[in-house]
This record gives C-alpha cells, sequence and structure tokens, in this order.
C-alpha cells in the first residue's frame, strides 16, 4: 500500500464476497490460523496476487504479524507476489508428462504465445510456467490453466486451448 | 474429464463406483454407501480395530504400515481432543489414484473418516487435499455438506448419539506437505516442515491431540473391508498384503490408466497385458514401480509380485504405487535429472543433506547432461546421494537419494557414454545443448 496515496487506503481490499467468505473461514477451523493458507489462496483467486494490501489485510483477519503471513506465504509454490496473467498456463513436465512430450507442449505454447518461461503476454492475458507433477500422470502429458484440468495434451492442440480462453475473455468482456 | 479405463484383470473394490455418479449422495446411497458405518456403529470401537487389522491393510501413502495397527496406538483417554486426517496431498510424481477417488467417490472417504473416528473416539476429521485439486475440493465439500444435511454428519451422526464432523482444507503447493508432520504444520497454518518423532502423530499430533493420518486410498478402502468383511478382503491380496490397489500406470505404455489389481499381481504382466506395453515397436528400458521416490528396476527385474514385501526384496519399494514405464529411447541422465530437480525445489529446506544435496545433485546432474561431465562425477554423484540417505528428519531426502543411487549403480555405462564432452546420445532433436567451447 502507497502511502502517497491515501486514497487506496482507504479502498476495500476484499470484495464483499470475499470478506464474507474470509469471516466464514476463520468460524471454520478449531483454532483460527488454519484458516491462514486458505485465505491467501482465495484472496489471491480474486486480487491476482498477494500484494502488501493483501498480507496486511489477511494478517489482520488472522490476528498473526505480516511477517508470519509472509513466513507461511513463501513457503507454498502456488501463492505469489506478482501479477501473473488473467489465464495462467502451467504445464507440467515432470518425470510422467516429460516421457509423453511435455516439453514439446511447453515449447509450443511458448511458440503460439511469443513469451518464454515465466513470462506474460503484452495484453495481460497469458502468462506460461512449468510447474511439477500435477497427478495427472496417467493422463500425461497435462497442464492447468488456472484450476482447470486439460490432459493427453499433444502440441497441435495448443491452439485451440488458447483459442478457447481468448473466446472466454471476449465473452465476459462482452457481458461485462 | 480424466479418461476412465478397465481391464479384465481388475477387481474392483476401491474403484467400483468411478463413472456411476456416486459423487451424489442418493446415488451413494443406493451403490450401497453408509451401510458400513451403521454397522460400525452397532459393533462398536474394538470390533472395527480388530476387522481392520484383521484385513492387512497397509498404508496407500507408501510406508505401508498396517492400518488397524495405527489405529490400535491411539490412547483410549485423551485430555486433548482427537482427530483424523485425511491425506489428500497427492504429490508423488506418478500417482494420481486419489484424483481420481475424490472426482468420482468423496463420499466414500467421508465414510471411512467417520468410521476411524468410531475406532479411536475422535469427534473431529479433516481432509487436506492439495492446492492443485480445486475441482475436487468443491466436489469434496460438497459431498461433506450433503452428509451433514442428511445427519451422517454433526452432533449425533445416524441417531447414535456419537458426534463427529469434517472440515475440508486446502493446500497451496508443496509436495513435502505430503509427509504427515508437515502436514499437520500446514493444516495448523504454517509452513510445512516435518516435526521430530517421537512422539508419533498416535500420541501427539494435530493440535498437540492424538492424531490418525491416513491416505486417501487407505480411508477410501475402510468401508469396503467393513462390508466384505476382513477375512473376504484379506484372501483376495498375498500374505500380509491384503486387498487390491489402485496402480497409476503411466509413461511409455499403450493404455496409462489406474488399474485395480490385486496386490501382488505381476509387474511385467500389468506393464504387457493390462497396459498394452511399450508402443511403437520400442523395448523396455526401466521401471519405476513406485513412485518417482522408488529405485528404479531394470527389464529383468520385474518378474515379480506387486505388494509391499515382493518389491522390497526386489530392491526397490512399492510406493505409492505409481508404475511409470521408461522406453529404450529414453534417456536415463536425463530421467534422473528431471526426478532429482523435482526433488531440489520440493525439498523445505528445514534439514541440511537434503537442502544442499539435492542441489548439488541437480547441478551435477545438469552439467554433467549436457557433456561438461569428468569420470569423477559419477561416483560423486553417487556418493553425494548416499550421504542425504538416513540423515534427514523426514523421507523427502531418502525419496531423492534412493533413485539417484539406483541409476547410477544400474545405468552407469550410460554415464560414461555422456562423458569426455559427448553430448547427450539420445538428445531430442530441437533441444538446444551446451557445446564444449
Amino acid at each position: 500500500m502507497s502511502p502517497d496515496n491515501p486514497k487506496l487506503e482507504s479502498m476495500p481490499v476484499f470484495s464483499p464476497q470475499l470478506a464474507a467468505r474470509c469471516d466464514a473461514l476463520v468460524q471454520k477451523y478449531p483454532v483460527k490460523r488454519s484458516a491462514l493458507i486458505p485465505m491467501l489462496l482465495y484472496a489471491q483467486d480474486e486480487v491476482g496476487y498477494l500484494s502488501d494490501a493483501v498480507i496486511a489485510e489477511v494478517a489482520h483477519r488472522i490476528g498473526i504479524t505480516e511477517l508470519e503471513v509472509r513466513n507461511v506465504a513463501t513457503y507454498y509454490s502456488m501463492l505469489r507476489f506478482k501479477l501473473a496473467g488473467r489465464y495462467n498456463i502451467q504445464v507440467c513436465t515432470n518425470i510422467s508428462c516429460m516421457l509423453r512430450g511435455a516439453y514439446d507442449v511447453y515449447e509450443r505454447f511458448q511458440e503460439e504465445l511469443g513469451i518464454g518461461p515465466k513470462g506474460m503476454t503484452p495484453d495481460g492475458l497469458f502468462s506460461l510456467e512449468e510447474v511439477e507433477c500435477i497427478g495427472a500422470c496417467c493422463w500425461a502429458p497435462a497442464i492447468q490453466v488456472n484450476y482447470d484440468f486439460h490432459d493427453e495434451l499433444k502440441p497441435d492442440l495448443v491452439p485451440g486451448i488458447l483459442g478457447q480462453y481468448r473466446k472466454q475473455a471476449q465473452d465476459k468482456g462482452k457481458n461485462a | 474429464m480424466p479418461r476412465l479405463v478397465s481391464h479384465p484383470d481388475e477387481v474392483k473394490i476401491v474403484s467400483r463406483r468411478f463413472g456411476m455418479g456416486a459423487d451424489n449422495i442418493d446415488r451413494y446411497i443406493e451403490l450401497g454407501g453408509y451401510e458400513a458405518v451403521k454397522k460400525c456403529i452397532a459393533q462398536g470401537p474394538e470390533w472395527i480395530i480388530e476387522e481392520m487389522k484383521a484385513s492387512n491393510l497397509r498404508g496407500r501413502g507408501g510406508a505401508g504400515f498396517s492400518a488397524g495397527m495405527k489405529w490400535s496406538f491411539v490412547p483410549k483417554q485423551s485430555p486433548k481432543p482427537k482427530y483424523i486426517l485425511v491425506n489428500g496431498d497427492e504429490s508423488e510424481p506418478g500417482t494420481c489414484k486419489d484424483h481420481l477417488i475424490f472426482l468420482h467417490d468423496p463420499h466414500a472417504v467421508i465414510e471411512g473418516t467417520i468410521i476411524a473416528g468410531l475406532a479411536v473416539g475422535a469427534k473431529m476429521g479433516f481432509i487436506y487435499l492439495r492446492g492443485e485439486y480445486r475441482y475436487l475440493l468443491e466436489i469434496t465439500e460438497r459431498a461433506v455438506a450433503d452428509a451433514t444435511n442428511r445427519g451422517f454428519l454433526g452432533k449425533n451422526i445416524f441417531g447414535s448419539g456419537v458426534e463427529f464432523q469434517i472440515i475440508t482444507q486446502t493446500g497451496a503447493g508443496a509436495y513435502e506437505v505430503g509427509e504427515e508432520s508437515a502436514l499437520m504444520e500446514s493444516l495448523e497454518g504454517k509452513r510445512g516442515i516435518p516435526r521430530i518423532k517421537p512422539p508419533f502423530p498416535a500420541v501427539v499430533g494435530l493440535y498437540g491431540g492424538p492424531t490418525v493420518i491416513n491416505n486417501a486410498e487407505t480411508i477410501a478402502t475402510v468401508p469396503h473391508v467393513i462390508t466384505m468383511g476382513a477375512a473376504a478382503y484379506a484372501a483376495i491380496g498375498t500374505p500380509r498384503n491384503g486387498g487390491t490397489r489402485l496402480f497409476s500406470i503411466s509413461g511409455h505404455v499403450e493404455r496409462p490408466g489406474v488399474y485395480e489389481l490385486p496386490m501382488g499381481y505381476n509387474l511385467k504382466k500389468m506393464i504387457y497385458e493390462v497396459a498394452g506395453g511399450i508402443p511403437g515397436g520400442r523395448k523396455l528400458k526401466a521401471v519405476v514401480p513406485g513412485g518417482s521416490s522408488t529405485p528404479v528396476l531394470l527389464p529383468e527385474e520385474i518378474d515379480i509380485g506387486m505388494d509391499f514385501d515382493q518389491v522390497g526384496k526386489a530392491g526397490s519399494m512399492l510406493g505409492s504405487a505409481g508404475v511409470v514405464v521408461i522406453d529404450d529411447q529414453t534417456c536415463i541422465v536425463e530421467f534422473a535429472l528431471r526426478t532429482i530437480s523435482f526433488y531440489a525445489h520440493e525439498s523445505c529446506g528445514w534439514c541440511i543433506p537434503c537442502r544442499e544435496g539435492t542441489d548439488w545433485l541437480k547441478k551435477s546432474l545438469t552439467r554433467f547432461h549436457a557433456g561438461f561431465g569428468t569420470p569423477g562425477d559419477i561416483d560423486n554423484i553417487q556418493r553425494t546421494a548416499e550421504n542425504i540417505l538416513g540423515r534427514t528428519f523426514c523421507p523427502l531426502g531418502d525419496a531423492a537419494a534412493m533413485p539417484t543411487i539406483a541409476f547410477v549403480k544400474k545405468f552407469r555405462k550410460e554415464f560414461e557414454d555422456h562423458l569426455n564432452g559427448k553430448p547427450c546420445p539420445f538428445a531430442r532433436e530441437g533441444v538446444p545443448q551446451l557445446t564444449v567451447v
């Protein structure tokens, strides 16, 4: 949160839906702190990443320091501190996927999107990263786009997947 | 939707309801669900534990410890609340069985959790799913809500006066959290770092209370053991290895998939008949029998029964039953490098031999695979791995070391072929390789 911009400070960090979800989360467990990891994940889903404001808000809601929140958040690979694309493409390249051509799929994504590993398209629509095993070994090679699984991929299926998400983004834009 | 497979040799017990819409509670009941838990309420805790012991059901997470024994270690009287913890953090490369259990049969996990709770006198259970399985978490949450609405969970389950509730939890990306004590740390809202043992979870576990922690497949098996009877279940497997196992067969096979086969099923037959053999007329080079942490087997070593004891005798482990099949066009050095890269990424950093060792191995193997190896590297890689073995709090260090040692020992010739500035003999087309300047 920028100290130069008092307006930002007064803006709510979480939407009413997310705030309600967090209220329920702190009631859910025998010990409040157990709500920390899910709260971070749901906040990231909405805000896009764990911004300073999100960290402060979560620390306040759990009743621990921001440092403690950061200490935990930096451990988990799904939690990030920088914005990702609207559709974050996670290509599994672990052994089962590698044996069935995951690196070819990964390279095709890079070509089609014109970005490298950990890159993001200029329009912010897609980001791309290589991830460890996502638990789809028998349907390899597999990827996740945000939380959606795509199984049994081939490089030639890559343009179709990207087209599907481009269309989804357009349709949502029209409705908005 | 992940593809379901089937083969005539399968004995479908845990996977019986896959593809039958049993995530719907009415359908689950129609298919015989929630009968086992009623039987358990009538019979009482001691009977449940004796049944579980007699079933020879051994932990499906990888260690293969008797589920009944584990439950019997929980003290009857405890000043702190007792907990049941279901480990659905499935992250072992090569393993995707729990994925299907939560997708197709979440109520079996719920029912098994209640039975475990009845057996040890716990009033609360947790189902922990890895963060990547968000859609499965949503399915499980819906199932828990449905079971609660029916009075199967809550203050007075099935009108018995017994209290039991289930709380779902999500991870956020960490292999290490699949280790039982690290999972408890994570559930308590901390970094997933292992705890020193003893005390074991059965005495001091989640929130300091006695805790039973079982793999999701173990828990999903429990209602079936109760329904069919321990003796009938044990009779399916081999001695000391009761029942069936969900084998995740992946890699270079014609028909990869999750197959439910009796414990002790022949590995060779599993690869060549059940999964349809190696595609493209290629030959078998190696098999990882139980997830990426288990030592690799050579083609001449695979004529064995897949149970904990026989795979152990062959010098490897049944582990999580993730069978990864590797054909003769694969570079073992690259495979070893990809395996160790995973462990280097996932090491939580708590124990120095694991944190530094996995990173050293990754660096050595990267250089080696690129053609910059020296003859001394081969022994060094083995020695580094051997120095991680047994020197860490949790089994992640061993999980990284064991396969590495096996790759070097069993494929030494292939390591030597990479020496003296030669690039990888198996290099895939188009993949840039470092060249000697």
